[in-house]
């Protein structure tokens, strides 16, 4: 989640939703999710803007010993808010910070909690976030064992000295083998993410780390451009003239390489920044997030959607714990999205799926802007009424979008 | 020195012409005039310390600030001559700058005599060379002067020497007076009463005073400064100016001293002020010559001209919203300054506004620094212009004052306005100074030393050269040493063309320029560089082009944009994006559309701002 939440309005004490978001939600057929927030690392990264904490930071006050039953108070405390609904859920994403910093069993533990509270739907799929250097195949097969069934793994880069620069602690080949690791352990589907446009980073250094992912064979790739985010160290280096900015020139050829690469090895794009072997291998949890789906966002600093009602938990884990332990809502703030919010939003997002826009959505304006946009190579018909980013598009993805909010 | 005003003193409207004598006081800017006249002030007796100010006569803050005095004010002092008889002198303010020449010349014909104040440590200016030249033209009496010989730099055997070969006298006629100490004053005031000829005018003729001054009051609308030349005006008679045929009431007339005193009148030979309730100074225009209604004059006084506005500029607010406020505030300054004329433009690149007419630059930068201090506007203003008179091969004429309205077809002559151009230097300048005029199309007229180490250059100068940084390059290769002066002379025909800037093939309005011809490609170079720079990239190639009609001589090209996607977008960065959109949606609107080209408004502005616009070298 971003460093800075936005604005929002207040939250009851207790948390509870307008009557017209648990009406949405009681009726909705679409997809229910869950997130879990682990605010653990081993270390911070130079580049990392996360809601995150090393033991270092948090100097004793809130310990990772006791995340697991904050977290499980949250789930229950979900359970009383959205009232006795039949919406079991289809998704569970665990992400961080580093989630495998805590003992799987812990992991398991709350996952348990949300099966308990409000029962895993048929082929649920239940994915953790990774590090390379903090799993062993026992660890994957408590995992496993426990109702996990996907993985990802934070590989960023082949090379030794793009990963020195990103502060990662890795070794180069370490997140092959835990793909490797993960299939023999029984794990189903497996996601390597990378970053490219590192400083330092050469177009053959990214061309070794498309090969080292795709000789180890994941089911599903996410690539993002490095983002300099301000009051990272790493934007501090960049300030001080010790590391150059990522060219964004630099960072469109790299996309179009990655691009490139994967679909020649059969992956192929169903968001601007993830490609996978098949609809099946896709993350339909961030599928979840990018249809307006509901989830519930569980852990400090994390983000909620139900019902057209966002809101997002307080960031600090002390101050999380404290709020579940005096039986108070964790939320921070929220706000109630409009109609006109929620049309914007659907184009914003929906606009960076292969699957595309319908043209129902656009105001006339938008249309118009869609028919030029089609007409500079930079959508695609597609049947249905339909349009859809092309390859030189996904690259203008925003421009495009701000064209098609009129 | 007498501290409190003498008694028996002569009443305006019944004092003897004998006893009058008229003066004002040339001077450059800071060579310590108001100093001098603050002195003047008390030592006469009209301003107690108690009352006193710095700067007395300078009404408005911005002439306060600036140290310069743009309205000229009259006041009545009494003094006691040395054989014990009260005269009365009227000193007269006058304009201290290069853009007011012809409201100097209207003091000046309202004079006798001429104070030539020259610093001590620096020497005679050409401003003032300018303004001596003028005052001599008038057949004023001169009395040299040098101030501030209390300043430890100050060279008085040096300068008197250049002012006594300046003006043909003695150095040992130059005075020496320091103003901040009041050193020489008393005596200064003494060779004004037995220098300056007292006015001839006929007592009995009808009335005919010439207006040297108006200005706006926003409690008694327009004070009108005037010198009588024959005849007398009285209170509450009516009046008529003889440039218009309008006639007023006189509802005020008095003498300034150096407060508004009222009086019956004002006879031959006086000075004073009037108020006729009239709300604009166009009603009552400097160099206007006023009568009776009534037995009236039939002939007015010579000299008078209307003002003539020689540069142009596009003022515009930085917030378009502000374009009401901007045409109100113009409103509000014509009627204090009837040189002003605009009317309403409109840019592609910089929006709604108004093309204003200046009599040069300073006024130029007064206009503007008061729009923006009184009014409270934020303003951008395009590179200045001058007329230009283009003739068609058909024979049709065309006034150009917008290089955007420069006809297109088949142009036979461009005629462009030209200036005499006066630079005072010390001659080590003299390689530079003539280097930098000829690069701006200057042909020498003239040189003459005006002492070992001073040199006098004459110059025919196109004005659209000097508009731009001219004042600036010249002080800045003479280190600050070199002054100029300038009045126009007429026009000449130039080889001159218009270079177009274009984005994507349309023309931007506000780069238009009209340059000479050798000009044309190093403007083009620097303005489509320039713009490179400024314009964001946008989704598809921008060429920008300078052409001279429809050949490119200039081109440069924005490459596109290759990347605009934000690659991560998690659940909790949702908000986010929505409310970055909304933001770039706002940005968005506040863009300018050059055909599909986005530019923001500040790049524009810019390019119009950077110190220079290119082409000028």
């Amino acid at each position: 989640m971003p460093s800075a939440p936005p604005d929002g309005l207040p939250v009851p004490e207790d948390g509870s939703l307008p009557a017209s978001a648990l009406a949405e939600f009681a009726g909705a057929s679409r997809p229910f999710g869950f997130y879990v927030h682990v605010p653990y690392c081993a270390s911070r990264c130079g580049y990392c803007d996360f809601n995150t904490y090393t033991a270092t930071e948090l100097g004793g006050s809130a310990s990772q010993g006791s995340y697991a039953d904050d977290a499980i108070a949250e789930i229950r405390l979900a359970r009383r808010l959205l009232g006795e609904v039949d919406r079991p859920v289809e998704t569970v994403f665990f992400g961080g910070g580093t989630p495998t910093l805590l003992p799987a069993a812990d992991l398991a533990r709350i996952l348990g909690a949300i099966r308990d509270e409000f029962g895993l739907a048929a082929g649920a799929e239940v994915t953790t976030e990774a590090n390379p250097e903090s799993v062993d195949p026992a660890y994957l097969d408590t995992l496993l064992a426990g109702g996990f069934n996907r993985l990802s793994f934070g590989m960023q880069s082949a090379r030794r000295h793009v990963l020195q620069i990103l502060d990662r602690r890795h070794t180069p080949g370490r997140p092959e083998q835990c793909v490797a690791d993960a299939r023999a352990a029984g794990f189903e589907h497996v996601n390597l993410d990378l970053i490219y446009g590192t400083p330092g980073e050469s177009d053959e250094d990214w061309r070794a780390s498309l090969d080292a992912v795709l000789g180890a064979r994941p089911d599903h790739v996410s690539a993002y451009a490095l983002i300099v985010e301000d009051g990272t160290r790493l934007a501090g280096r960049v300030r001080r003239g010790e590391l150059p900015m990522p060219d964004d020139d630099v960072l469109a050829d790299r996309y179009l390489m990655a691009d490139e690469a994967f679909t020649a090895a059969g992956l192929g794009w169903y968001e601007v920044s993830n490609w996978a072997t098949d609809v099946a291998a896709r993350c339909r949890h961030n599928e979840l997030y990018w249809t307006g789906a509901d989830w519930w966002g569980a852990g400090p600093g994390a983000h909620s959607h139900v019902g057209g009602v966002r809101w997002w938990n307080v960031r600090h884990p002390a101050a999380y714990a404290q709020r579940l332990a005096g039986d108070t809502s964790p939320a921070q703030a929220r706000e109630v999205l409009t109609a006109e919010d929620r049309r914007v939003e659907r184009i914003l997002l929906e606009l960076r799926l292969s699957d595309g826009v319908p043209r129902s959505l656009l105001t006339e304006v938008g249309r118009k802007a869609a028919d030029r946009a089609v007409v500079d190579g930079l959508l695609l018909p597609l049947a249905g009424d339909r349009v859809v980013l092309t390859l030189r598009g996904r690259l203008l993805a925003d421009a495009v979008v701000r064209d098609l909010v009129d | 020195m007498p501290a409190t005003p003498p008694v028996n003193v002569p009443e305006p409207s019944r004092t003897d012409p004998a006893l009058i004598r008229n003066f004002c006081i040339i001077a450059h800017i800071d060579h310590g005039k108001s100093t001098l006249a603050d002195r003047m002030l008390q030592i006469t007796g009209v301003v107690d310390a108690r009352q006193m100010r710095a700067q007395y006569l300078d009404r408005m803050d911005i002439e306060r600030e600036r140290g310069i005095t743009i309205k000229s004010q009259a006041v009545r002092l009494p003094w006691t001559a040395p054989d014990g008889q009260i005269h009365i002198l009227n000193m007269i303010d006058t304009p201290g700058h290069v853009d007011f020449t012809y409201e100097v010349s209207r003091s000046l014909a309202a004079c006798e005599g001429a104070i030539l104040l020259v610093d001590a440590a620096q020497g005679i200016e050409a401003q003032t060379l300018a303004n001596l030249y003028l005052a001599l033209e008038n057949d004023l009496q001169i009395i040299p002067v040098l101030n501030k010989i209390d300043l430890p730099a100050a060279q008085p055997e040096k300068y008197a020497a250049e002012l006594a070969h300046i003006i043909g006298c003695d150095p040992e006629d130059v005075l020496r007076v320091s103003g901040k100490t009041g050193v020489g004053v008393p005596e200064l005031l003494d060779e004004c009463v037995r220098l300056v000829p007292p006015p001839i005018g006929v007592k009995d003729a009808p009335a005919r005073a010439m207006i040297f001054d108006s200005v706006y009051d926003s409690y008694r609308g327009v004070v009108t400064y005037v010198r009588v030349i024959d005849g007398d005006l009285k209170k509450r008679e009516r009046i008529q100016m003889m440039s218009t045929g309008v006639t007023h009431e006189l509802l005020e007339i008095g003498v300034i001293s150096p407060e508004p005193k009222p009086s019956d009148g004002l006879s031959v030979g006086e000075v004073g002020y009037i108020i006729t309730g009239v709300k604009d100074v166009r009603q009552s225009r400097v160099g206007d010559t006023i009568t009776s209604l009534h037995h009236g004059a039939t002939e007015a006084l010579g000299g008078y001209k209307d003002p003539k506005p020689m540069v142009f500029s596009g003022l515009y607010p930085l917030d378009g919203s502000d374009y009401p406020e901007l045409r109100d505030a113009l409103d509000k300054l014509q009627l204090n300054d009837a040189a002003l004329v605009y009317e309403p433009e409109t840019s592609v690149a910089l929006g709604f506004g108004f093309r204003c007419g200046f009599l040069g630059l300073l006024h130029l930068e007064i206009v503007r620094e008061r729009l923006e201090r009184e009014f409270n506007l934020e303003l951008i203003s395009t590179a200045p212009s001058v007329v230009y008179r283009v003739v068609m091969e058909d024979g049709t004429e065309h006034t150009v004052t917008n290089p955007s309205e420069f006809p297109g077809g088949k142009v036979a002559e461009v005629h462009e306005p030209v200036v005499r151009a006066t630079i005072l230097a010390p001659s080590e300048y003299i390689g530079t100074i003539m280097d930098l005029c000829q690069t701006r199309r200057g042909v020498q007229i003239g040189m003459d030393y005006l002492s070992e180490d001073r040199v006098e250059l004459r110059y025919t100068l196109p004005l659209a050269e000097i508009v731009f940084d001219f004042f600036d390059a010249l002080k800045s290769k003479t280190r600050g040493y070199a002054s100029l002066d300038y009045e126009t002379t007429g026009e000449q025909e130039s080889a001159l063309v218009k270079v177009d800037i274009l984005l994507q093939g349309e023309a931007v309005d506000a780069f238009s320029a009209i340059v000479h011809k050798d000009k044309a490609y190093n403007y083009g170079v620097e303005m489509t560089k320039k713009l490179r720079e400024l314009i964001p990239r946008q989704q598809f190639e921008v060429p920008i082009q300078a052409a001279v009609g429809a050949r490119v001589i200039a081109r440069e090209n924005i490459r596109a944009i290759r990347k605009d996607v934000l690659a991560k977008c998690y659940g909790g960065d949702i908000s986010r994006k929505r409310k970055l959109l909304e933001k770039q949606k706002e940005g968005k609107k506040r863009m300018k559309m050059v055909g599909r080209v986005e530019v923001p408004q500040e790049a524009f502005i810019a390019a119009l701002s950077t110190d220079d616009s290119g082409g000028k070298k």
